[in-house]
């Protein structure tokens, strides 16, 4: 089917004179582009105010909506949970038995912990979180891996303090609004994670790859000592990211490293923890913004 | 036998008296894309790039089902509404919705009749064009992705399209729907 012709202006000079200006509006639109991108390329906050204000205006939709997410996939889990009860059942009575032996072990070794913490006259106390928030956007269109919190400078957030889920390390706050965050994720390709194996603090760099994984670069090079099923935790180098924080579990092996799988799927950590960096919650100097990163990776910004 | 359905029970011939309202039938387009632009981020927390840019494919669909309806210009001012939830750099949006819009006037004017399957072909070109881009400006913005990885979204993209064909059409019955006027 043929369009309407409708490109013909004929003679009224106030058609023609709307088409000649559609038209130069449509290219004053590509140089305005161009010209704001590359201000966002040079600066990449130039634009957090415009977009933080945004963020704003619909966050209480992406509460609600995230809300809504979490019920129904309860829903759903509840349905799936008659399917596979009979088999869950005997492995989590299976589970009980080993972890009873095992809680009476940590129990002696958290005392052991305390005890000798004493003696370096260590803190002992846990960060306690800034807030608690919700996930309630995230950019899943995009190649970049953005989340949005449901809370903002009004819980006292700032930018730079790490997001943890109760299952690991989630991400660092990157621009902060009135209402709302955004957080970049770890699986984000410019998120670089400072961690060492949980075992016996083999350190690495926990770079993400942008489909939902990381890529473990180890610091020391020689023979690869990671195995698959490895778990990786925050170091605590530079600073930012309090260590112990699980992050992630070796999945596949490469010659000098490996891909590992993040341990807190955001898909799946609904309510996070914001805490204080890591130096601060010691009262210690904090990391510079560009400092914190930047001891991590050369050449990854902010 | 051949009868035709009574008239009174077209939606076109229901009553006397009623009218298209202005401001539905000229703002629908612009909010449904709108929408279509803020929907992603509410969906699941995604680990991958998989959900195809919807605002953009509701634009190329406006675009080819009602040509003429969206100005050149409409790039502007929707793809700055869609640079303020996407994620990527600010500015790529505009620059790329206003290449696009100025790029499907020129190709219509070339290849005015259509089918299907040649406006099928020509949004998926179109749409993988645009991630591809899209991908390189967020790259410059401090990523570092493969462009292997949005493959897949460039295949659901393509294939979703269609869908988001029907979904305009329906919106554009919706848009046209007539009021009764009194007076």
């Amino acid at each position: 089917m043929a369009p309407p012709n409708n490109r013909r202006t004929g003679f009224s000079k106030r058609a023609q004179y709307s088409a000649f200006y559609g038209y130069i509006l449509g290219f004053i639109g590509v140089g305005l582009g161009a010209v704001l991108l590359i201000v966002s390329l040079a600066d990449h906050s130039a634009f957090s105010g415009l977009r933080g204000s945004a963020a704003d205006v619909v966050a209480p939709v992406g509460s609600t909506v995230a809300a809504g997410r979490s019920e129904g996939s309860g829903f759903f889990a509840a349905i799936g949970g008659f399917f596979t009860s009979g088999a869950r059942n005997a492995r989590l009575q299976k589970e009980a038995e080993l972890a009873r032996v095992q809680l009476a072990e940590a129990n002696d070794v958290r005392a052991e912990n305390t005890r000798l913490k004493a003696l370096l006259a260590m803190p002992n106390d846990e960060a306690k979180p800034v807030a608690l928030a919700r996930l309630i956007a995230s950019t899943s269109g995009s190649t970049r891996r953005f989340a949005t919190l449901s809370r903002g400078r009004d819980a006292g957030i700032t930018v730079g303090m790490p997001v943890r889920s109760p299952m690991g390390l989630v991400g660092r706050v990157l621009e902060v609004a009135n209402r709302s965050a955004r957080v970049l994720l770890i699986t984000d390709s410019e998120s670089m994670v400072p961690v060492r194996r949980a075992r016996d603090g083999i350190d690495a760099f926990a770079q993400g790859t942008g489909d939902g994984r990381l890529q473990l670069r180890l610091i020391n090079l020689g023979p690869n000592p990671l195995k698959r099923g490895d778990v990786m935790v925050t170091s605590g180098s530079g600073g930012l990211y309090r260590p112990g924080i699980a992050v992630a579990v070796v999945s596949e092996l490469t010659r000098d490293g490996a891909f590992a799988t993040v341990l807190s799927d955001p898909s799946s950590s609904e309510f996070v923890a914001v805490e204080l960096p890591f130096a601060a919650s010691l009262n210690m100097p904090a990391p510079s913004a560009a400092n914190a990163n930047g001891q991590a990776a050369a050449g990854v910004r902010r | 036998m051949d009868e035709s359905p009574p008239l009174h029970h077209s939606a076109y011939t229901q009553g006397i008296n009623r009218v298209h309202s202005p401001l539905l039938a000229g703002a629908l387009p612009w909010l449904s894309i709108m929408l279509a632009s803020l929907l992603p981020q509410w969906l699941p927390v995604a680990t991958a790039p998989l959900l195809p840019p919807l605002g953009f494919l509701l634009l190329v669909s406006w675009r080819q089902l009602r040509p003429g309806l969206l100005a050149v210009w409409a790039g502007l001012p929707l793809g700055f509404f869609d640079d303020l939830y996407s994620g990527q750099p600010f500015g790529s949006a505009i620059l790329l919705w206003s290449l696009t819009m100025i790029v499907m006037e020129l190709v219509e004017a070339r290849l005015p009749w259509r089918s299907f399957i040649f406006d099928w072909l020509a949004a998926s070109a179109i749409i993988a064009v645009y991630l591809l881009a899209s991908l390189g400006l967020a790259n410059s913005a401090g990523g570092h992705i493969d462009a292997v990885m949005i493959v897949p979204q460039i295949l659901i993209g393509a294939l979703i399209f269609p869908l988001m064909g029907r979904m305009v059409a329906q919106i554009d019955r919706l848009r046209l729907t007539r009021f009764r006027m009194l007076g």
